[in-house]
């Protein structure tokens, strides 16, 4: 049977972090955005409230929801700033879940349940200046030297990358390997490791009121009980951390969707026009009519997938599908917003701009469109088949995840 | 010490009121919004919570007599910290003024028992009159301290506040127990946390009816003494805008100083 209701416990949480963004975050994104700095009270919030670590089990520091929660916090995030869902993209799916699905216990005592808290903050390193899509090109090393392995690489355009105290890096434990990608392997460096360094990059397109940047590693030593996984399993873990991230992603473009379609009904109906509201215009009407239909896709797609993770069933088609439609969908819904509010909508008096701006970034990473078109094309044609991983992400036991452990 | 914070369920904040061509009261939100703690509300539950936080108070007690939607409201309470929370609700309190709907809290309060402080918040925003919490201490005998803006002390049976008043602050000191109602310059509300959200969807809320209760006194429409006797909406008020024209800023300015005279502004 398919149930399409959401619980009271789910909707309860995604309507206290509505609250969350509207009231401490909303009133200044402008002011940030402008200054191109991520408001200083942004994480600590979000750490003191929970929302770090939503959908992490309560043993390990979190709050025990499940992963359908996760897309309507994201969603309710990006509704106020991309900003905040980009966060809950890097902290959450791309690492902590990361951890959840292929951490040992250990690991995830010493660093999931810190992260769950909020008490440190995780980034992803994959994407290197000269390797994005082309995943197996990164040159980032790893050197084992006894009991260590010895790092060194540069990353670029990592989320979080001055904020972040745990990073998940990915490196090559075999250069030579063939093919490429079996010599990836991934790690956790913490910042206070010697030789880590980064910095932010500014002059972005969007996403300006967040932090984005590079992370350097020279010659840092990395405990061998930092390893996530075996040698050479760094590819598939970081495409099942991609499946968690993209998740997000798609569930925060919705959110992006949803503010472009609220903003545009309230100026169409305040803003006259030859003699009447522009909402009497069909062609205005056609415009809100499209938004919505795109916010209703996006959101099926992305609950279906967080029913999916829920139901411990792999979702790595369906979440590339959830994320390629709704990314796209928000770029257009922010031109489309754009295009209703007119020269207002030009100027950063009206949040649309920034919407527009934001919204173009998420086409480009976790999988730019391109690569989601290919991946579809992959599945429908029989040319790709998920094949069963040595580590699953969890399906959501609710049991399990609310115990106090 | 017990606490409890007495707390109603109120439209939106942006539910419209609307009164039909038979006098039928409607507040509905055109967003579809439910109802809501009432906003003054919530800053008496987050005192209510912090005098157990801070003041040694054993339970911080919700309570809130209407119908069994109200629970949602009260469910909100637990999810910020509450430790318990009641709803009192029987078809003979339908219609209660003022009057009728302390007796009835009047009265829960007295069966909850060892209750030192009742907390409201300064007014609810549908009826907006600000009476019960003064009836409520009336009927339980207790000091009202309105307009609190702080709680200073609890020491020696005695609780010490701030009150807020048009013509500045003073502090008065009065024995427990007492019925206070908070202004909000007393504090930041926090949000449900997400361990409260589960908490308060799997608690039982106990319903109490006027069979559990001893009220003194009549409640419901019969015995209300308050009359509605003509309900409307208010006219939306209506404006309109003159731009004044003129050859100089002088000519302009002299038009306008004419206008606002001719007018009786100045």
């Amino acid at each position: 049977m398919i149930d399409f209701s959401l619980t009271e416990e789910q909707l309860a949480a995604a309507e206290m972090v509505r609250e969350f963004a509207a009231k401490e975050v909303y009133p200044t994104i402008k002011e940030y955005d402008r200054k191109q700095e991520m408001n200083p009270d942004v994480l600590p919030r979000m750490a003191e409230l929970g929302i770090l670590g939503i959908n992490i089990p309560v043993r390990y520091g979190g709050q025990g929801f499940d992963y359908i929660t996760l897309g309507l916090v994201c969603e309710e995030l990006e509704r106020v700033d991309t900003t905040l869902r980009v966060v809950m993209s890097v902290h959450m799916g791309l690492n902590s879940m990361g951890i959840l699905q292929w951490g040992t216990e250990e690991q995830k005592q010493r660093f999931l349940t810190p992260q769950a808290k909020g008490e440190k903050y995780a980034a992803f390193c994959l994407t290197e200046p000269g390797a994005g899509s082309d995943v197996a090109a990164m040159r980032s090393t790893a050197r084992r030297d006894g009991d260590d392995y010895i790092i060194n690489g540069e990353k670029m355009w990592i989320s979080l990358a001055t904020k972040a105290d745990h990073f998940l890096w990915f490196a090559k434990t075999d250069p030579n390997a063939q093919p490429p990608h079996k010599g990836i392997t991934a790690f956790m460096v913490t910042r206070d490791m010697p030789g880590v360094t980064s910095g932010d990059i500014h002059g972005k397109l969007g996403v300006r009121a967040g932090s984005t940047g590079w992370v350097h590693c020279d010659n840092v030593r990395v405990p061998a009980a930092n390893r996530i996984g075996e040698e050479g399993e760094g590819f598939k873990i970081a495409m099942s951390c991609l499946d968690n991230g993209r998740y997000t992603v798609a569930a925060g473009a919705t959110g992006l969707i949803r503010a472009c379609l609220e903003d545009s009904v309230k100026y169409a109906q305040e803003r006259h026009t030859f003699g009447k509201p522009i909402a009497q215009h069909q062609l205005v009407q056609q415009k809100l009519a499209w938004m919505q239909q795109w916010y209703d896709c996006a959101r099926l797609l992305y609950l279906r997938v967080g029913w999916m993770k829920n139901q411990g069933i792999r979702n790595t088609r369906e979440v590339s599908m959830a994320k390629w439609y709704a990314t796209d969908h928000s770029f257009k819904a922010a031109h489309e917003a754009v295009q209703i509010h007119g020269a207002y909508g030009y100027s950063d008096e009206y949040d649309v701009e920034r919407y527009l701006r934001n919204s173009r970034g998420a086409i480009i990473y976790e999988g730019t469109s391109e690569i989601h078109q290919l991946m579809q094309a992959g599945y429908v044609l029989g040319e790709r088949k998920d094949k069963p991983l040595r580590c699953e992400l969890p399906a959501y036991d609710p049991e399990f995840w609310q115990a106090e452990g | 010490m017990k606490v409890v914070v007495c707390t109603k369920q109120t439209p939106s904040t942006t539910a419209v009121f609307t009164v039909d061509a038979n006098g039928h009261v409607s507040w509905d939100d055109p967003g579809g919004k439910p109802n809501i703690v009432n906003p003054w509300d919530e800053y008496a539950i987050e005192e209510a919570i912090r005098l157990k936080e801070n003041h040694g108070a054993t339970d911080a007690i919700a309570l809130t007599v209407g119908s069994e939607e109200s629970k949602d409201a009260l469910k909100t309470c637990l999810a910020m910290g509450c430790t318990e929370a009641i709803l009192v609700s029987d078809s003979a309190f339908d219609g209660s003024d003022t009057v009728g709907t302390a007796r009835v809290l009047a009265a829960a309060i007295n069966k909850i028992g060892d209750v030192q402080i009742a907390v409201f918040g300064n007014r609810a925003i549908d009826g907006d009159t600000g009476l019960t919490p003064v009836q409520v201490a009336r009927k339980l005998g207790w000091t009202p301290l309105t307009y609190v803006s702080a709680i200073k002390e609890i020491s020696n049976g005695q609780i010490t506040v701030e009150r807020l008043l048009d013509d500045g602050k003073e502090t008065v000191t009065a024995p427990l127990p007492v019925v206070i109602s908070v202004v909000k310059e007393i504090n930041e509300p926090r949000y449900p946390s997400f361990m409260g959200i589960r908490k308060a969807n799997r608690a039982t809320i106990p319903v109490w009816t006027a069979a559990d209760l001893e009220v003194d006194g009549a409640t419901g429409a019969e015995a209300a003494k308050v009359n509605w006797g003509h309900v409307y909406a208010p006219p939306p008020r209506e404006g309109s805008v003159e731009i004044i024209e003129g050859e100089t800023i002088e000519e302009k300015v002299r038009k306008l100083v004419d206008k606002l005279f001719e007018e009786k502004v100045i």
